[in-house]
């Protein structure tokens, strides 16, 4: 049966709060944020610890405020980061009850208490850290490499219209942080089974792209009630997706080109 | 606790191969369902009245009996493909799935067997 409840173990218990500093730049400039702790090592029950970051002091994104966190009040909080630009994806978590990627998400945006949580139901290696790996391996089923018969033009690489770039221009600027995934209570519930919005829109970046010679092979592994059918075009995936890519339409289109196959 | 690798564990026993037709019969039962429901919840409004004569008298009629038949049918198969789509979506406990979508699959069938056959009864039957 679905679990209702969290087990005893995960449920969420109030933390540390880590006050104000005495010389604030400016009043009015103090945010406070809630994160989410997890250290496996403790045994402990999560907890939600408190800091108070000056604001006037820090960059304008929620990965700045994690970093001076990180660098003045509490070295132990851990989180991904790389490229604070929003193209390695690292700093996906859930900020303010939406998935997004912490450099791009400005803490002024964010009204109230600035809450940050690990991405939705998976497991927590540490603190704002989930364990991907089930995650990166459903990637690797869609075989993404390019799968041809015919062989390269000895002379120069394969060759693409301007249109057919254009098909797979969005869903290949796909940066695999997870936002989609962890935000589709379809792949919450069957993440073992439901490949999830960001593998399905890798394997229809390979179902568009003119060079691959492998479509039918690749729709036969997707056509399973639960590998590409758990989608129930809740959307959510488009909603949280920071590069504002489309992996709902891509799951339709999908689902359009296995209808097409039949009729 | 098994060593065997997340890739391996994803592949799993491989594609099923379906879930088209469950599809596809999903859209087009709910298509035919539009003009059936509204042509039976229009009719019923539209009846003289609604006592026990007059009800039987209108779905004794024949293209109001066939259309009743297809409405059942309709709703059926749209019922047992979404009530198999719940029971797949949150019973992740394999025999306890395999046990409810059997016995809503037989249901299912019950359904409409009872409907086709009450709306055949009252049809057949010689008017008062």
């Amino acid at each position: 049966m679905a679990d209702f409840k969290l087990p005893a173990n995960s449920r969420v218990t109030t933390g540390k709060t880590h006050g104000a500093p005495a010389n604030v730049s400016a009043p009015g400039k103090i945010r406070q944020f809630r994160i989410y702790r997890y250290d496996p090592d403790s045994g402990a029950n999560p907890r939600i610890d408190t800091y108070a970051v000056d604001t006037g002091r820090c960059g304008p994104m929620v990965l700045d405020a994690l970093i001076k966190i990180k660098n003045e009040t509490d070295p132990s909080l851990t989180f991904r980061r790389s490229c604070r630009e929003g193209i390695c994806g690292s700093c996906a978590m859930n900020i303010d009850g939406v998935n997004t990627l912490a450099c791009t998400q400005a803490i002024a945006d964010i009204r109230g208490d600035v809450k940050i949580y690990p991405l939705p139901h998976m497991p927590v290696v540490k603190d704002l850290v989930p364990d991907l790996t089930n995650f990166y391996a459903q990637y690797a089923s869609i075989k993404p490499w390019l799968q041809t018969r015919t062989p390269p033009p000895p002379d120069r690489e394969r060759l693409q219209s301007k249109e057919d770039q254009e098909l797979i221009n969005s869903p290949s600027a796909c940066i695999l942080c997870a936002c989609c995934s962890t935000s589709c209570p379809s792949y919450w519930w069957n993440s073992d089974r439901y490949l999830g919005p960001a593998a399905l829109l890798a394997a229809y970046r390979w179902l568009v792209d003119t060079r691959d010679e492998a479509t039918g092979s690749r729709l036969d592994d997707l056509e399973d009630p639960f590998r590409l059918y758990r989608c129930h075009t809740i959307m959510n995936c488009t909603n949280a997706c920071p590069k504002d890519l489309n992996p709902a339409r891509a799951i339709a289109a999908t689902k359009r080109m296995l209808a097409e196959r039949r009729l | 606790m098994s060593l065997k690798s997340p890739l391996g564990r994803v592949l799993g026993l491989g594609s099923a191969g379906t879930g088209t037709e469950h599809w596809i019969g999903q859209r087009i039962s709910a298509v035919a369902m539009v003009p059936l429901t509204l042509w039976f919840a229009v009719s019923l409004v539209t009846l003289p009245a609604l006592d026990f004569y007059s009800v039987t008298a209108w779905v004794s009629a024949p293209l109001h009996a066939v259309l009743l038949i297809l409405l059942v049918v309709a709703l059926v198969y749209h019922s047992s493909l979404g009530t198999q789509v719940v029971a797949e979506d949150y019973l992740h406990a394999h025999g306890l799935r395999v046990v409810v979508l059997t016995v809503l699959r037989l249901l299912h069938v019950g359904l409409a067997v009872a409907g086709i056959f009450a709306v055949f009864l009252i049809a057949t039957r010689a008017p008062l």
